[in-house]
């Protein structure tokens, strides 16, 4: 059998199956977060129940790509492992040739093409994942947090907040477009990342990793014990909330 | 099959690796078979180009065709077109780059008009030494993958990079007899950076560089004369009289002066002296000291 046949094919409407089956299979795969702040980024995924004889140190689902970006994705965990590693080997080349760190557009940009390859050739199929990058750039002059977003169609593009994987995405994006404002601090964004994550998340901090990427190359992945303090912080607001709504209904 | 180039082509495919498509394509290249077939009609693919279909290219090439480093023109079949001074220096005031423009042909100069310096884009210059051939076709592939890198990341490139990637295609071509002694040099968001790519390979960054076979006359009158602080019309004095010196005693080079200054700004061509003038010039010059050292 040759394998010069393409798997993924044009519908008679003019849709990829494939890419939409993998775009599915992000769709089941676990929540990840992604909140640009004034000075910061901040990324907060989903961790699913683990299995009790599990290392959690393991399974990290948040990993620096390069010295100055991070990147957070939602899918199909070997396919992430295999385009990360391609990921890594291109920002060094770019170190290698051009003397320079590589942009977060840069490698966002690289991980879009790579998925896009894989939507047009033989005997391959799309990654069923999508990717959360983070870090600054340096365009004007002066350092800027960017937050890029990569799908298994093979597109990038910048976002201010987004929520990937998972299957309440749409709403969680509402909640997040609701809620946004624009050069927020960086105790906001956490905030605001484990707000959205806790609709989808069973219980607290446990369930949670949180990540918050700084100027100057610093990836700050927040202990358990900080993330609770968030999470009670916000349960809190929110018993005062209700108990506030059930006190004006008497 | 064999392939020879920097890494494959542009475009091609590793996921193609193994699979007829791809193999099709690689006997359709042919590399070396033109005596029974019409040169490949896949002209102007970058970075890649014909070796004489024989055991050893490298060592054919050193025979029949001298380089630049080392091996002589006398008893060649081919006769390469080389023989320059070119200069280029960093200053508190830029860059000046200065060049002269005879070709020679062993002892035959076949042209006095050669443009030496390359304007790769308004920021970056390269300028070239040794095979006039070789320097061309480098420098231009060079310029096609600068534009390249500014309309896929939407801004210019750097000098580090731009000399990194010509020093790698040096690189991946070592020991096939390419003949080129280059300076690359701008004006980037780092300031103003000079290099110097040779067709051995090596890639060094500095403030001072002369490339050429009068290279030796120039490096002495700018040792003697240059300082960080001069101003621009002392940098540009410098710059033409270094070119002068080398082209009045090295056969191998004369013709124009051919200098530029590169600021933030980007370059400026300032002139294009031909170096008899300069050198009746200078020597009125010569003449009035004399006068004035007799007359106290």
């Amino acid at each position: 059998m040759s394998y010069d046949r393409a798997i993924t094919v044009f519908s008679p409407d003019g849709h990829l199956f494939q890419v939409e089956y993998a775009m599915e299979a992000v769709r089941r795969g676990s929540t990840a977060v992604g909140v640009r702040g004034g000075k910061c980024v901040v990324l907060a995924v989903e961790r699913r129940a683990l299995a009790k004889l599990q290392d959690p140190r393991t399974i990290r689902k948040i990993v620096p790509v390069d010295e100055s970006s991070v990147l957070a994705f939602a899918g199909l965990t070997a396919d992430a492992r295999v385009l990360i590693n391609k990921t890594r080997s291109e920002a060094q080349s770019y170190r290698l040739t051009c003397e320079d760190a590589p942009s977060v557009e840069y490698l966002a940009r690289y991980m879009a093409r790579t998925q896009q390859k894989y939507t047009q050739r033989g005997g391959v199929r799309p990654f069923g994942i999508a990717t959360l990058v983070a870090g600054f750039s340096n365009d004007s002059g002066e350092p800027k947090p960017v937050l890029y977003q990569t799908d298994p169609a093979g597109t990038h593009s910048s976002w201010k907040a987004q929520v990937i994987g998972g299957r309440n995405a749409k709403s969680l994006r509402e909640f997040l477009e609701k809620n946004y404002e624009e050069e927020m601090d960086e105790a906001t964004c956490v905030r605001l990342s484990v707000q959205a994550l806790l609709e989808v998340v069973d219980s607290g901090a446990k369930n949670m990793e949180v990540c918050i990427v700084r100027e100057g190359d610093v990836m700050h992945m927040m202990e358990e014990a900080e993330v609770d303090v968030v999470v009670k912080g916000i349960e809190a607001t929110a018993e005062e909330g209700k108990s506030k709504a059930t006190a004006g209904d008497e | 099959m064999m392939h020879f180039g920097p890494s494959p082509v542009i475009g091609a495919d590793i996921l193609d690796i193994g699979t007829r498509k791809a193999q099709q394509e690689q006997q359709h290249r042919g590399v070396g078979s033109g005596a029974m077939r019409p040169p490949s009609l896949v002209l102007g693919e970058p970075g890649r180009f014909e070796i004489p279909n024989v055991a050893d290219p490298a060592h054919f090439c050193a025979q029949n065709f001298a380089s630049a480093s080392g091996g002589k023109d006398a008893g060649q079949v081919v006769k390469f077109a080389k023989g320059t001074t070119t200069l280029a220096f960093k200053f508190q005031g830029g860059i000046i780059v200065s060049v002269d423009s005879r070709s020679t042909m062993g002892a035959y100069i076949a042209s006095q008009t050669v443009k030496k310096i390359i304007e790769i884009n308004p920021f970056l210059l390269g300028t070239m030494a040794g095979g006039a051939a070789d320097c061309s076709f480098w420098e231009r592939n060079l310029g096609m993958q600068c534009r390249l890198y500014e309309l896929r990341n939407r801004k210019r490139i750097t000098v580090a990079a731009a000399s990194k990637l010509l020093a790698n295609t040096m690189n991946s071509y070592k020991g096939y007899g390419l003949s080129m002694g280059t300076m690359v040099t701008g004006w980037d968001e780092t300031g103003p950076q000079l290099y110097y790519i040779d067709d051995d390979g090596p890639r060094l960054k500095g403030n001072m560089f002369s490339v050429g076979s009068g290279s030796t006359y120039a490096y002495g009158v700018l040792d003697t004369y240059y300082r960080n602080d001069m101003t621009v019309e002392e940098a540009i004095d410098l710059g033409r009289r270094a070119i002068y010196h080398a082209t009045h005693r090295d056969a191998y080079s004369g013709g124009l002066n051919n200098l530029y200054h590169v600021t933030k700004e980007g370059w400026k061509k300032i002139h294009s002296i031909d170096v008899n003038d300069m050198h009746y010039e200078f020597a009125e010059d010569k003449e009035r000291i004399a006068e004035a050292r007799m007359a106290s």
